[in-house]
């Protein structure tokens, strides 16, 4: 082989596009360090003159302010760090019930939207438009200013069975409190779940090998149910129920579900599950006819039908989007500050940035907490993703 | 040997569709039944707090005198919804924007509207224009308004409108900067636009309205407003990338290679052929963003600015009216109803019509 020679008709170096693509990173690294830097000396020049601390120094002085809730040990002596743990585990908290109750209420009506029933199909289409088209901050406020706040005082409060207390304090419910020994049933309900699990496997490979069908969801349910129960019975019921009692002006014992937390709840599934139906929706409508066709060709009841042929498949439309629903209710659980619940943005942006006044370090630190859950969130739904994803051959 | 059958009587007959759509198998009649039942027992008194039994007429709370709502509030306090404390005798000033909106974009409706292209051009270059000389005041003899008396669903729109225009030409030069073939200009892009798309809002505005002070050089400022812009706008140009992205994606090779094959630079290959393809084809995403970013607007009130939410929200609180919040969220819920549904039909049908693939 020889060798192309550089001819003459070579072009000049700033029409070739290596060179001008070299300069134009060249050029956006030093304007992107540039105005970093500028920002930087800015920042600690107004600092400065303002007086500002800068460092991480204030995560251990005191923080001497209460929270209304909180899932760990707290008092108003602990550190400003201890802040930040209490409001990012009540952010996942409410983050987390939203995403459990919002995923079952989307798909309730995603399928309810797909009904034969032209009363349930319309009804679930209304919901979707009313709700998707107002905006969560309002819907927050309506739940806590509009409906909880005109609940009535502790002492009338609504009573539901002696058990259940629904007041403008909050709900408050009896509280499972363990005796020693239940660790028993929970290990009971482990080995359970554990023994389901093989059975499903062995009846996989019998069925495989002789064709037989094992009934596995009938005999998983009594597994799961009967293993604990018993494990309960025998150890002599190591539970008792904290029931709440009205003492003075508000309840004790049992636990306590504040209004915020309830509103915010409330709110975040509401909206969260009308862009959850559609997806569902969406999903269930990609899965063409033919598949249904085919699977009731091969044999398959419908209920087979469904949950061999027509959600696997859906679920691969559904799942990209679901993730970006999940994401936006956790960010969305953020606007908690309006209300007063006591989220990550609401005691460590608020009150912990407006008593030290050390906003880069604060809002840095709030920045990457949602960064990082974001990115781990959407790395677990794209192992999952990838799992249920087409495989091609 | 064949029989002939009478044809089937496909005559509408409200007796056989009620058959067929709510009683057709035991469960669904029992759905329908309790279905039913359930919401004729909850709408007949939800109309009753909202028309029948409700208070329009009137001036002040005493006027509220029967059970249903008292939507007079509204009526009452409706000047400082639309304008916040924007002075009475300079309304007229947004008045005529508010005018000058629904001339641009109203036609954008009606499909057979002659020249609406032309208005929607007028409605992202010569309305801002006006908008900008028109609402501050302060020049041509115009008696000058501080933005923090603007306030309402005024300052809504504004947030939304400028959010939106700022957004658009910020997002294609990101999504342009992510598909970049220079891996540090790419890297930069895809650093911005997953750091604004990973947090909320409020965090954003929040850094706004606190460190943005801090960023810049000192004896420099912002007014609160101009903070929660740059915000805002910031913010939505990642997700509008993000959408426009979609776009570029979706145009097949051979169109990049006609115009590298037709001697075109990359701008001009960018701008006459690859981006008005994009562009048309991700409009009805670009709405979706858009009324996503409306609906967010409302976030401006946890920094202390009064959008409609906001002045609502200060009214209902406000021990003058009492029990009254149900009114004025049910009034805001309205309002951004209307527009958003408004917006979304009107992306559903845009999408309709640019859908020329072969779905079956």
């Amino acid at each position: 082989m020889n060798q192309v020679k550089p001819n003459a008709a070579q072009p000049k170096p700033w029409n070739d596009p290596r060179v001008r693509a070299l300069f134009f990173q060249a050029a956006a690294i030093v304007a992107v360090f540039y105005a970093g830097w500028t920002l930087f000396d800015n920042t600690l020049t107004n600092m400065e003159s303002r007086g500002i601390s800068t460092g991480f120094g204030f995560l251990d002085q005191s923080a001497g302010f209460g929270i209304i809730m909180s899932l760990i040990p707290y008092d108003a002596t602990m550190s400003y760090g201890r802040t930040f743990f209490v409001g990012l585990l009540n952010t996942l908290l409410v983050s987390a019930m939203g995403i459990v109750t919002a995923t079952i209420l989307g798909f309730v009506i995603g399928v309810a939207r797909l009904s034969s029933n032209w009363l349930i199909a319309k009804l679930s289409l209304v919901y979707i438009e009313v709700i998707r088209n107002i905006p969560i901050l309002l819907q927050i406020f309506f739940w806590y200013f509009a409906v909880l706040g005109a609940l009535p005082s502790p002492r009338q409060s609504m009573d539901m069975g002696g058990m259940i207390f629904l007041n403008n304090r909050g709900l408050s419910v009896p509280e499972p409190i363990t005796q020693p020994g239940f660790g028993w049933v929970i290990a009971a309900i482990v080995f359970a779940i554990a023994a389901v699990v093989v059975i499903k496997r062995w009846a996989h490979k019998r069925q495989l090998a002789t064709g037989q069908i094992f009934p596995t969801v009938k005999v998983s349910l009594v597994v799961l149910i009967a293993l604990p129960v018993l494990a309960y019975l025998i150890t002599g019921g190591p539970l008792e129920w904290s029931v709440p009692e009205l003492k003075g002006f508000n309840f004790g014992g049992g636990y306590t579900v504040l209004p915020e937390l309830a509103a915010l709840w409330v709110a975040l599934t509401l909206f969260t599950a009308s862009y959850i139906a559609e997806i569902v929706r969406s999903g269930i409508l990609s899965v063409s006819k033919g598949q249904t066709e085919a699977a009731r060709a091969l044999g398959l009841h419908s209920g087979m039908t469904l949950r061999l042929v027509v959600i696997p498949q859906a679920m691969r439309v559904i799942i990209p989007p679901l993730t970006s629903q999940y994401l936006n209710l956790f960010k969305n659980s953020s606007l908690a500050t309006a209300i007063g619940y006591p989220d990550l943005v609401s005691v460590f942006m608020g009150t912990t940035l407006n008593q030290t006044g050390q906003a880069v370090e604060v809002v840095a630190m709030t920045m990457a907490v949602y960064l990082a859950v974001s990115l781990l969130i959407s790395f677990f739904m794209n192992i999952y993703n990838r799992a249920v994803a087409l495989k091609e051959r | 040997m064949s029989e002939s059958m009478a044809p089937p009587v496909r005559a509408f007959a409200p007796v056989q569709w009620v058959r067929n759509n709510l009683f057709n198998t035991w469960y669904n009649i029992l759905l329908t039944l309790v279905v039913g039942y359930l919401l004729v027992t909850s709408l007949w008194p939800l109309l009753n707090w909202a028309f029948f039994d409700a208070n329009f007429a009137g001036e002040s709370p005493s006027d509220c005198t029967s059970a249903g709502a008292c939507w007079l509030f509204i009526n009452q306090r409706m000047n400082f919804f639309m304008y916040g404390f924007y002075p009475d005798e300079l309304q007229w000033r947004v008045d005529i924007m508010f005018a000058l909106l629904a001339v641009a974009f109203v036609p954008q409706f009606i499909e057979r509207f002659p020249g609406r292209r032309w208005f929607g051009i007028f409605g992202m270059t010569g309305l801002p224009i006006i908008g900008y000389f028109l609402i501050p005041g302060g020049w041509f003899g115009l008696e000058e308004v501080q933005s923090s008396k603007w306030g309402g669903l005024m300052l809504t729109l504004i947030l939304a409108y400028i959010g939106i225009l700022g957004s658009l030409p910020l997002g294609v030069v990101l999504a342009l900067g992510r598909r970049s073939e220079m891996p540090i200009i790419r890297g930069f892009c895809v650093i911005f636009i997953e750091v604004w798309r990973a947090v909320p809002l409020i965090t954003v505005l929040f850094m706004a309205s606190v460190m943005l002070p801090l960023f810049l050089p000192e004896g420099m400022n912002f007014e609160k407003l101009m903070r929660a812009l740059i915000g805002l706008t910031l913010w939505q140009s990642a997700y509008m990338a993000e959408v426009i992205r979609g776009g570029l994606q979706a145009i097949p090779r051979g169109q990049y290679e006609a115009g590298s094959a037709l001697g075109l630079g990359y701008w001009r290959k960018m701008r006459l052929i690859i981006l008005p393809q994009a562009l048309t084809l991700v409009i009805p995403g670009i709405v979706n963003t858009f009324i996503s970013l409306f609906m967010d607007t409302t976030l401006v009130l946890i920094i202390g600015l009064f959008d409609i939410l906001g002045t609502v929200q200060s009214t209902v609180t406000d021990p003058a009216w009492q029990n009254v919040a149900i009114e004025g969220y049910v009034f805001v819920a309205f309002c951004f109803w209307v527009f958003c549904f408004g917006m979304s039909r009107y992306s559903q049908n845009l999408e309709r019509k640019l859908d020329t693939g072969h779905k079956t």
